[in-house]
């Protein structure tokens, strides 16, 4: 797979290094090249082989100079619910990527966006869902 | 009417004020708290703090009964998420969003945004009238396509040649050529071009410059 991941903080890192180290093709795009020191954090993970950029992800020429017309699989993981929201639909509507997903820390956001067509991921909701989960003893140990 | 404006900044407060000078009810929702107390000092209550692009927020705003949201923040995709939630949650029927970034233009018609307002595009085109060397202004963008005004020059090598004399781009159209003293001419084949012509042209952005270049004959 091609994927393009937007955001190169602690889950697009590692998302990143994941994917490289299963042979998938991977470019990373972030506003800020300092971001870029997770892909190389030694310890758990591969060091990151793939392509690291510095540029702003809700911006179309940068995203064509980083292949998202190639792109397999589009992924929006920067801090703004907003950026992310709008990376993941220029992803859709201009460059037609085949699939876009999109994290959402607003639960609301994230649904109205997923009935909208975009693969939309409320990490709020999965994790107060998992925590209340464990604390009611329900979870498996 | 009752109108929404997001985001509390010069151009929100200024819109604010106008449209509350025409008699609409208006109400500003901003995340800042100081700045909303400016505004409700000067203007009268009329700002809730909050985050535009929150449903919760706008439902606080009575968003379900409103005319009109226009979206001024200085995020183009704050202007853009604010303008969904209102259209998809609350059906407000016109929806208007400030882009800073003119290329986001065709997005958000895409996603059912009615009005888009590129504040660069605006100041990008009066400072174009305002430069005499420049020939070309574009007068209007419609959807993919949009009416330029190009200026014949006395410089120009198509002064006294036909219309016809030129083969002008597929996609491009002369509507109308102005002349001085309301001397308007609709243009023909034969029609002959002098200088300080202004010609009115339908044409598409990435004709534009080979049009200019057709009847300037750079």
């Amino acid at each position: 797979m091609n994927v393009l991941i937007v955001g190169c903080g602690r889950v697009g890192a590692w998302l990143a290094r994941l994917l490289d180290a299963d042979g998938h093709q991977v470019t990373v795009l972030d506003t800020d090249a300092y971001s870029f020191r997770r892909l190389r954090f030694p310890g758990l993970l591969n060091e990151f082989k793939g392509t690291a950029l510095v540029g702003n992800g809700i911006d179309q020429d940068t995203l064509k100079k980083a292949g998202i017309e190639q792109a397999d699989v589009f992924i929006a993981l920067t801090q703004g619910d907003n950026r992310n929201i709008m990376a993941s639909q220029i992803a859709k509507h201009i460059f037609k990527v085949p699939r876009v997903i999109c994290r959402i820390y607003d639960p609301l956001r994230q649904e109205l966006y997923s009935n909208l067509g975009i693969g939309a991921i409320s990490p709020t909701a999965i994790f107060a869902d998992l925590l209340k989960a464990q604390l009611e003893g329900k979870a498996e140990k | 009417m009752y109108i929404v404006v997001i985001g509390g900044g010069k151009v929100g407060y200024y819109l604010a004020k106008a449209l509350l000078g025409e008699g609409h009810e208006v109400l500003i929702i901003e995340k800042d708290a100081g700045v909303c107390e400016e505004i409700n000092e000067e203007l009268g209550s009329i700002s809730l703090r909050g985050d535009g692009c929150e449903a919760a927020t706008l439902a606080e705003a009575g968003t379900e009964r409103a005319d009109m949201l226009i979206a001024v923040t200085g995020d183009d995709e704050d202007n853009l998420v604010s303008c969904q939630v209102s259209k998809h949650k609350f059906n407000v029927p016109r929806t208007i969003a400030r882009l800073k970034n003119p290329q986001n233009e065709t997005l958000f018609k895409m996603l059912g945004i009615d009005v888009t307002i590129s504040s660069t595009n605006v100041i990008l085109e009066h400072i174009e009238e305002e430069v005499p060397t420049h020939a070309l202004t574009h007068l209007l963008v419609l959807e993919g396509q949009e009416i330029v005004e190009i200026k014949i020059p006395p410089e120009a090598s198509t002064v006294g040649k036909a219309i016809r004399d030129f083969s002008l781009p597929p996609d491009s159209k002369l509507l109308l050529i102005a002349r001085e003293k309301g001397k308007n001419v609709v243009p023909a084949p034969n029609t002959i071009l002098a200088v300080g012509d202004r010609i009115i042209a339908l044409t598409t952005h990435d004709t534009e410059e080979k049009l200019r270049d057709i009847l300037v004959g750079d």
